[in-house]
């Protein structure tokens, strides 16, 4: 088996060396015939599909934000390609071209965190905080494999880089309130910088309680609180060498969760890196960087607050992943290349206690992550060529070894009463290609692209062991026997880049193999006290889905911008039927004056009806919605130090209203009135 | 000091490695062996020979007990290797006297000492009540006894089931294994015997014992891939498999059914039946 395995690994590996070599070679011929317009398409970028969402730059949030204060949840889903299912007022889960986190991939600067939590109450994004991050690339489908597999796309959360210079000290101070919940938010930044050293740290707080809804109605358990501390230190080593290391230190205490029957007591997380960068100099690679890093994850679920339960349980679980990769670019002739080799050790654990009503009994223990080994290692390779000054082929490919071994006994005995025969260890092989075409003429862009991608399935679906969804009422089996989910993926923009309008139509079709799904197993009982049954995870045939979006900007003056939002999806099963969050047509439209130091937006937000919703998934018909939102901001400078002020109220009708991604129909913020202050010193 | 001290002590272990030696010839390491995880909780004593009880518990129960004992002559302080033993416990109600069901008495190996069976005391002595077992043994022909009282308090949980069947017959049935449960598929063993008379009590064969393992302080649920218990051969104890999905208190409903499938006993856990009427109880 592992010599079968082996030999596949390595006809992909000459398979996709040979592809590239040829790329290469190619690009060398085309190139020797026009040497002389080289110079000049050297400075042209390749033109990328990716979205970039721009936070802040170094410790500075960008004062171009409505909200610089926000949650990074919110900037997030104002990419037409993210949306955020909640659970509660923190911690949204992101979604990307309609899939969630099973099917995507987030990482932060190129690290791979997992979450500790089975019912997906801490994704990645909630372990960093807005001041951390300069930028946000989302990526769409296989553009995003770059760290690892995925399906849907990836975000990649960058952290602030800062540089060297001139000696150099800065001091930021942000701080906001909210009234909806009453939200303090507090934060310092202190950062120095030097010809050979720089460090960089930042701190964060943020305090809320119960939101209210529309009509003032409060949602209970919708409180939290949040710390986070970042800190990065730079010393150059020479002139073109860097080392770096880095840590983020994020802890969330008593967090509500009104959709969700618990909430958390407490999720901590240490992610720490240290990085070496090289840039060789007249050379064909122009940057080499090499990143170690490890992170642990602590999460604990509590419903020790919940007025009636009908039975206390603790559910905590714990995350750990060591990892490296090791990043190569390189530009040879016209080729752009990225070698990226990368490898995760991640070991997930969770337990549920249950305290019987008689304190005399026993209390009842099981496991729901059986502390399952991941271990990935991983090669992706990319190539931009330009084939001419306005037009470039994008081909990339990727391999890993995807490793499972089951730790703990108990775990293992557990699950061998459902798979009598399992294994402890698994070993999966996953590969992924993709090929785009971009061309950009006189403002006018065009491109379309294919891929395939394949993903190992997720713990819980592999290795889950009675973990309850309240969303579907259905206590979920894990399944070690699944495949591979396979996806073939077709995309296309076009777009139009003038100087007073820009815009853009993007969409993207997934037909996904053997799509992973919860199926009712009516011969089994649930174990949640009132759940419906129990569900195993299981494969459909094929599933697709089909997103597309229209963003567009059109700028009356210098002043006065109008920027529009469309996106339509689509999702569906080989029988037609109705995948889960998938979003109905939703469109936002703002209109943004700014002059010089004032600045100030409307912003108008909505949903259709939601009619084509996975009834057997546990959704329902949603309503349509919409909202307004307005926000006002203003410059001040004084002598030297920068004030940005920022005021904005959100929901201006107070309109009481839920969307198709909010878990169990909770009600969204009724009116908020906000202000968000940054202060450089 | 510790020297020798630890001098001392290894002179004691010779010596008792040297005298036991002479005293059993070369049958000490199986004899050593033999008593691996037994505990004695019991000695009797006639005029010529000592038995001596084993249990893994080191203690009697109410419910299923494996026995082990062997036999001294009180005159040398040899273990018998070629007695006949046959037993008979006896409960002595204010009213009657009646006995369990027991199996016949095995020796375990040629070359051991251990001789062992099973006793089911389906029900738990009191302050008025109690059980005594008399031992019958034949050694060289010449035939022996001896009777004590044996300590049989109530077990903490339920282990044994004793009801008339629908066909107006008096039935047993015990808990057996496993003895310490696992959250895994455990193999399960349970006994089932009839009462022919106050005196006898045979083993049922052919029948199942349904199992319906359920959690009361959990919304009574369930676990899957129980197996039904049954007799691979006639005259044995019943074998199913009773998978456990985590720790705690569980209730294991039972129904006795026939071969023909009909049931003499116990119901089937609906919505509405949260317990059988026999069932055993365990936790851990």
């Amino acid at each position: 088996m592992t010599f079968l395995i082996f030999t596949l690994m390595k006809k992909l590996l000459l398979s996709t060396f040979l592809m590239l070599l040829s790329t290469i070679i190619s690009a060398q011929d085309t190139n020797n015939s026009i040497i002389k317009e080289q110079s000049k398409k050297d400075t042209i970028k390749p033109i990328q599909m990716q979205e970039v969402i721009v936070i802040g730059k170094k410790a500075q949030l960008s004062d171009k934000q409505s909200k610089t204060l926000t949650s990074i949840d919110d900037y997030l889903q104002k990419s037409a390609k993210v949306d955020m299912i909640k659970r509660g007022a923190y911690a949204w889960e992101p979604i990307i071209n309609s899939m969630p986190s099973e099917r995507t991939l987030v990482t932060i600067d190129g690290m791979r965190i997992f979450g500790a939590c089975t019912d997906k109450m801490d994704p990645i994004t909630s372990y960093v905080e807005v001041s951390n991050l300069s930028e946000a690339t989302i990526c769409s489908g296989q553009e995003g494999a770059c760290f690892g597999s995925t399906i849907g796309g990836s975000i990649n959360l960058k952290r602030n880089q800062n540089n060297f210079g001139n000696k150099k000290w800065n001091f930021n101070i942000n701080s906001g309130f909210e009234t909806n919940n009453q939200q303090k938010i507090i934060g310092t930044a202190l950062n120095y910088t030097d010809n050979l050293f720089y460090v960089d740290t930042d701190f964060m707080l943020r305090d809320a309680e119960n939101y209210k809804a529309g009509n003032n109605k409060e949602v209970l358990f919708s409180q939290f609180k949040k710390m986070n501390f970042s800190v990065t230190s730079g010393f150059k080593l020479s002139k073109n060498k860097l080392i770096e290391a880095s840590l983020i230190y994020d802890k969330a205490t008593d967090v509500g969760y009104p959709a969700l029957p618990m909430d958390v007591s407490i999720a901590e997380a240490i992610i720490t890196s240290l990085k070496y960068e090289y840039i060789p100099l007249n050379s064909i690679v122009t940057n080499w960087e090499t990143k170690l890093y490890f992170n642990t994850i602590m999460h604990k679920m509590d419903d020790t607050k919940r007025p009636s339960v009908p039975i206390h349980m603790d559910m905590p679980g714990w995350s750990k992943t060591y990892g490296y990769y090791s990043k190569i670019k390189a530009k040879y002739n016209k080729n752009n290349l990225l070698v990226n080799l990368n490898s995760f050790y991640n070991k997930s654990l969770a337990e549920m206690t249950m305290y019987p009503a008689d304190p005399n009994e026993n209390l009842m223990f099981m496991l729901t992550w059986p502390n399952v080994v991941t271990f990935y290692n991983g090669l992706f390779i990319e190539d931009y060529y330009d084939l001419n000054c306005h037009s470039n082929i994008k081909v990339s490919a990727s391999i890993g070894n995807h490793y499972n071994k089951i730790e703990s006994e108990l775990g293992l005995n557990s699950l061998q009463i459902l798979y009598p025969e399992m294994e402890a260890q698994n070993t999966r092989f996953l590969k992924s290609f993709s090929a785009n075409y971009n061309t950009s003429k006189n403002g006018f862009e065009f491109g379309f692209g294919a891929a395939y991608g394949e993903r190992a399935p997720s713990i819980t679906e592999a290795y889950g062991f009675y973990l309850f969804n309240s969303f579907e009422n259905y206590d979920n089996i894990g399944n070690p026997n699944l495949k591979n989910e396979t996806s073939l993926e077709g995309n296309a923009f076009v777009g139009l880049k003038k100087e007073k309008i820009k815009m853009k139509i993007t969409s993207s079709y997934f037909h996904i193999s053997n799509y992973i799904v919860g199926k009712p197993d009516t011969s089994l009982i649930p174990m949640t006290i009132g759940a419906t049954g129990v569900k195993i995870y299981t494969a459909l045939d094929y599933a697709t889905i089909f997103n597309i979006s229209l963003t567009s900007e059109i700028k009356f003056s210098r002043q006065l911008k109008w920027n529009s939002q469309l996106v339509y999806s689509r999702g569906k099963d080989f029988n037609n039927v109705n995948l889960p969050f998938i979003s109905p047509i939703s469109y936002s439209t703002s209109i943004a004056y700014s002059k010089e130091k004032l600045s100030s937006e409307i912003v108008f937000q909505g949903n259709a009806k939601h009619t084509n919703f996975g009834g057997i998934y546990g959704e329902d018909k949603t309503p349509d919605y919409a909202i307004i939102n307005a926000n006002f901001g203003y410059k001040f400078n004084i002598n030297k130090s920068k004030l940005i002020t920022k005021f904005g109220i959100e929901n201006i009708l107070d309109t009481y209203y839920s969307t198709y991604s909010d878990w169990n129909n909770f009600p969204r913020q009724g009116r908020n009135f906000f202000v968000n202050l940054s202060c450089s010193l | 000091m510790k020297t020798i001290l630890k001098n001392i002590f290894t002179i004691l272990v010779m010596v008792v490695a040297l005298t036991s030696c002479s005293n059993d010839d070369e049958n000490t390491n199986p004899t050593v062996n033999e008593l691996d995880g037994l505990t004695k909780f019991k000695e009797i004593t006639n005029t010529t020979h000592t038995i001596e009880l084993y249990s893994h518990t080191g203690a009697t129960v109410q419910g299923y007990n494996e026995i082990k004992l062997r036999i001294k002559n009180n005159a040398n302080n040899q273990y018998i290797k070629n007695a006949e033993v046959t037993w008979m416990p006896i409960m002595h109600m204010a009213m009657m006297n009646h006995s369990c069901p027991k199996s016949t008495v095995e020796k375990i190996s040629i070359d051991g000492t251990l001789y062992e069976g099973y006793i089911m005391f389906q029900m738990a002595q009191n302050t008025t009540e109690y059980w005594d077992l008399k031992i019958d043994y034949t050694i060289d022909n010449v035939d022996y006894t001896m009777t004590s009282v044996i300590d049989v308090p109530a077990s903490a949980k339920r282990t044994v089931n004793t009801f008339t069947g629908s066909d107006g017959v008096k039935y047993l049935v015990a808990y057996v294994d496993p003895h310490h449960p696992k959250v895994a598929v455990n193999d399960l063993v349970v006994g089932v015997w009839k009462m022919q008379d106050m005196m006898t009590f045979p083993v049922v064969d052919g029948y199942t014992v349904k199992i319906d393992p359920r959690m009361p302080s959990m919304g009574n649920h369930s676990s899957p891939n129980n197996v039904n218990a049954t007799q691979l051969t006639a005259g044995n104890l019943y074998k199913g498999k009773l998978s456990l999905t985590m720790t705690g208190y569980w209730k294991i409903n039972l129904q006795l059914a026939k071969p023909d499938g009909t049931i003499l006993k116990g119901e089937e856990i609906t919505e509405t039946v949260t317990s059988s009427s026999i069932y055993f109880e365990i936790e851990f």
